[in-house]
């Protein structure tokens, strides 16, 4: 029972970062919303005894994947910008 | 006449693979036609010849080693195309973008820090065998470790030419195991080693060799990747 709970809660939890990450239109904190994606989902690995993907998922999805967006957004832009999404596009088919 | 060959060529593909489909023979209760299903084979044989206590890595590197030669060449090709893409002249790296300036804390603690992400990094890939994690896992903590550094510092830099050389070091070490399998009258990757006692750290054949290659490999190869990619200047800060 204690298991089903705790498990449920990660699960919400997960499901509540996603929506902020795909809300958010500050890139920095969508991507670390990401993060805490992939942290609560190697919990839920570790729960379901699957260790070996657990290592994985926290080496890869939390430390390297995040940074490297958090340097993309650094040499990009760090706004979600409706307009500026269109002049770029413009810009980009020209 | 191009024409012609490339259409055999693409005939002669088809009914091979065609073939293997149809020899798979899915739905059935065995899915392979053997006499034992597959994962009860692989369960008994990690206990009983191999004498590894992670079934995992028994089937990660021994089982499927073929599997993971080419995941580890999939790697290796991203980090190329990445590094070709992105590619400088040695002597103009060296600005780099700088994230935020780093206080003393930072920059003392990483540095207490460094030594023992390292060292775990090592303890899981030589322990892939006994403890859950491998040489993916560890090589990705050793990474996570120089990235600390380089973001701490900003003129922390690492040897192109080292990590290449210990790149393809372990590849060459990979490749060559799996070839010496051959020279015991095996197939490939054929574990050729005494298992040893289980649950102990010389045991398990070839398989502590190849995830100490596979951790070197990884944990260089996305070394090199952070690395190119911290040191990519952007249109607006550039």
């Amino acid at each position: 029972m204690i298991y089903f709970i705790l498990i449920s809660v990660l699960l919400l939890l997960m499901i509540a970062a996603s929506v902020y990450s795909i809300v958010q239109k500050d890139l920095l904190y969508a991507v670390m919303a990401t993060g805490i994606i992939s942290l609560i989902l190697s919990i839920l690995y570790y729960l379901l005894q699957a260790p070996d993907v657990a290592l994985t998922e926290a080496a890869i999805g939390v430390a390297l994947t995040t940074i490297i967006f958090v340097i993309t957004i650094r040499n990009t832009v760090r706004m979600e910008d409706e307009s500026d999404k269109k002049e770029k596009f413009k810009s980009a088919v020209k | 006449m191009k024409k012609f060959l490339v259409i055999l060529l693409l005939a002669v593909l088809g009914y091979y693979i065609a073939d293997t489909y149809f020899d798979i023979g899915f739905g059935q209760p065995h899915f392979v036609k053997s006499a034992a299903p597959v994962k009860d084979i692989y369960l008994a044989k990690t206990q009983n010849p191999l004498k590894v206590s992670n079934a995992v890595t028994s089937i990660v590197v021994n089982f499927r080693g073929f599997d993971t030669l080419g995941e580890v060449t999939v790697l290796f090709l991203a980090v190329t195309v990445l590094g070709s893409v992105l590619y400088k002249k040695r002597h103009q790296v060296g600005e780099r973008s700088v994230l935020f300036n780093s206080s003393s804390i930072v920059t003392s603690g990483s540095k207490l820090l460094f030594p023992a992400i390292i060292l775990l990094g090592a303890y899981v890939f030589i322990h892939g065998h006994l403890s859950p994690g491998g040489g993916f896992q560890g090589g990705v903590i050793i990474a996570t470790g120089f990235l600390l550094m380089l973001l701490a510092y900003e003129n922390y830099s690492v040897s192109h030419t080292a990590l290449s050389i210990v790149e393809s070091l372990a590849g060459i070490t990979f490749a060559g195991v799996g070839l010496l399998g051959f020279m015991h009258g095996g197939t490939f990757l054929q574990n050729f080693l005494p298992s040893g006692v289980m649950n102990n750290l010389f045991s398990g054949g070839v398989i502590p060799i190849i995830y100490i290659a596979v951790g070197f490999k990884v944990g260089a190869e996305l070394t090199g990747v952070i690395y190119t990619v911290l040191h990519e200047k952007g249109e607006n800060n550039g």
